[in-house]
């Protein structure tokens, strides 16, 4: 009967040998730490490509166009209605002091600082990590991502390294955007709801700014688009599984790169901090 | 085993000599050894998971193997680094088995994609892409993008995406699988037109033998334009049967390497469910 395929055999291992909490431990943490390392690899490498060719510069605009044009109207939606929850939050308790007037310090430094970077690079994730762990996820399954690497292409350079400039390149546009609009929307609030002129809204909101607030405001956006970017192809060139495995990598993508954006939001606050202290 | 007559003074274009892939499951390939000579085709039979398209990848250096060595056109694949591999792979067309085109691009592009990543002068290449898609009748689906084709139409403007740098390998996964019996023969016309008007050689994946032995038993007629039976005995005009060999894979190693007249003649129990 050795050649019937379903037959099970005494190589099989037994039911206790398999159980090892200690071999589960130390698999799942080997497994970690490779995981971590092809990452690190694969961000460091899609930088690297941008010192020597080939570049595509087509496939870098289109992206451009799909993580900025794209997320335009979720960040500028997300932003306006941010800034006018954080006038209705701050100004009521401002109210009750009869300083309704800081308002628009605290919504321009909260914004400028922390909401807009933070929530932007938080939105955009949602939208452009799935996207493109779900995109090259389905290329790896359909063996697209062989076929340019059997076409004398490096995937790396062609499907990588444009999306991460493009997010990096966006991703500070887009905050910028959506600290704007969140003024704009703060503004709104302001006038309609705590009966404060728009001027006076919006001196307080410019003088309350300083270099270091905006040095940190461009500067966290930056490291998001990179990570939620790097994250996206990651998981999408990882994926394992089929087309049951593109969904997982993309829900994956999503939830770790907005978990590591929350993450290295607090180191960089932090950076920011004592940059601004011991320069500006 | 038949000799092929080139074999005694060329060097052989894939030559895999103990090979073998493992992964965390197990080994795939073992101690895998065989060459292919110059516009010689051999046709790689085997179940599914039997490491076929593996093969194929491993002779691509699109995979490394644990051991053994895998050489191409003399070069050991193994060896070399992936900077190196993506050029030498322009040397290889790879026909994947779901055709495996971009999606995002129209046919004219996919087929045209090698010369545009060589930054070839877009008036040199519009003609080959024709040239490339008429030979595949297909060229009135230029502007079209692959999601609007059929799977057997995907799988000819794979070939016309393969052909269009005229490399000296070509290697099929499993070009006929899935399809209905006509769109096969069509895919199999058109690899035998290929191998008779190119002189390409191929390493072809596939778990039908049919198409083995229609590689074997046919040819391409370039003066009458059609394909043609090369007779039983005696008769053969072109050395297709001599060239054609079939190498079939088994639990990881090779359970069979030969003519087809002898795979024909085997009493192994084994390779007589291929022949049923």
């Amino acid at each position: 009967m050795a050649d019937t395929p379903f037959q099970v055999t005494e190589q099989q291992p037994r039911w206790e040998d398999r159980i090892s909490v200690f071999d589960v431990l130390t698999n799942s943490a080997m497994q970690f730490v490779a995981n971590v390392q092809e990452y690190s690899v694969l961000s460091a490498r899609s930088l690297a490509n941008i010192l020597h060719g080939p570049h595509y510069m087509q496939d870098l605009l289109d992206q451009m166009d799909d993580i900025g044009v794209g997320s335009l109207p979720i960040v500028i939606l997300t932003g306006f209605f941010i800034g006018v929850v954080m006038v209705l939050q701050t100004g009521s308790q401002f109210t009750r002091f009869g300083q309704s007037a800081l308002t628009g310090d605290v919504v321009s430094i909260a914004l400028v600082r922390e909401l807009g970077p933070t929530l932007t690079g938080i939105f955009v994730a949602g939208r452009c990590a799935a996207g493109i762990a779900s995109e090259l996820g389905s290329m790896l399954v359909t063996e697209q991502v062989d076929a340019m690497r059997a076409m004398g292409t490096d995937p790396s350079r062609k499907l990588v390294t444009p999306r991460v400039v493009a997010a990096i390149l966006m991703q500070p546009l887009l905050t910028g955007l959506a600290d704007f609009v969140g003024l704009l929307g703060g503004c709104a609030a302001s006038v309609f709801s705590l009966r404060l002129s728009a001027v006076e809204f919006w001196t307080r909101a410019i003088d309350a700014l300083e270099f270091g607030d905006l040095m940190q405001g461009l500067m966290k956006p930056l490291v998001f688009g990179f990570i939620l970017a790097t994250v996206g192809c990651y998981k999408g060139l990882t994926v394992r599984g089929g087309t049951q495995g593109v969904g997982r990598a993309t829900t994956q993508a999503v939830v770790i790169s907005s978990v590591l954006i929350i993450i290295a939001d607090t180191f960089l606050t932090k950076l920011a901090l004592f940059l601004s202290d011991k320069i500006f | 085993m038949a000799t092929a007559y080139s074999e005694l003074y060329e060097s052989p274009a894939i030559e895999f000599e103990g090979v073998r892939v493992g992964f965390d499951e197990g080994d795939v390939l073992r101690n895998v050894s065989f060459r292919v000579m110059p516009r010689e085709t051999l046709v790689l039979l085997g179940e599914t998971g039997t490491g076929k398209t593996l093969s194929l990848k491993l002779a691509a250096g699109l995979l490394k193997a644990n051991a053994g060595t895998v050489r191409v056109l003399g070069k050991d694949v193994g060896a070399m680094a992936e900077r190196e591999l993506l050029s030498f792979r322009r040397e290889i067309g790879f026909v994947f088995q779901e055709g495996a085109l971009f999606d995002s691009m129209t046919v004219a592009d996919n087929v045209a994609y090698r010369l545009l990543e060589d930054r070839v002068d877009p008036d040199e290449i519009e003609p080959k892409v024709r040239e490339a898609l008429r030979f595949v009748e297909l060229e009135r689906t230029m502007d079209l993008v692959p999601p609007e084709l059929s799977g057997g139409m995907r799988r000819r403007v794979s070939i016309a995406r393969a052909l269009i740098t005229r490399p000296p390998i070509v290697l099929y996964d499993s070009p006929t699988a899935g399809l209905d019996p006509v769109t096969s023969q069509t895919i199999i016309t058109l690899i035998l037109r290929l191998r008779d008007i190119y002189g390409v050689t191929a390493l072809l994946a596939t778990h039908r033998l049919q198409d083995g032995f229609a590689l074997a038993n046919f040819h391409f007629d370039k003066n009458s334009n059609r394909v043609v039976h090369d007779g039983k005995h005696g008769n053969r005009n072109h050395s297709n049967a001599e060239s054609t060999r079939f190498l079939v894979l088994r639990d990881g190693g090779v359970c069979f390497q030969g003519s087809p007249e002898e795979l024909a003649a085997s009493g192994d129990p084994y390779l007589k469910r291929f022949l049923v």
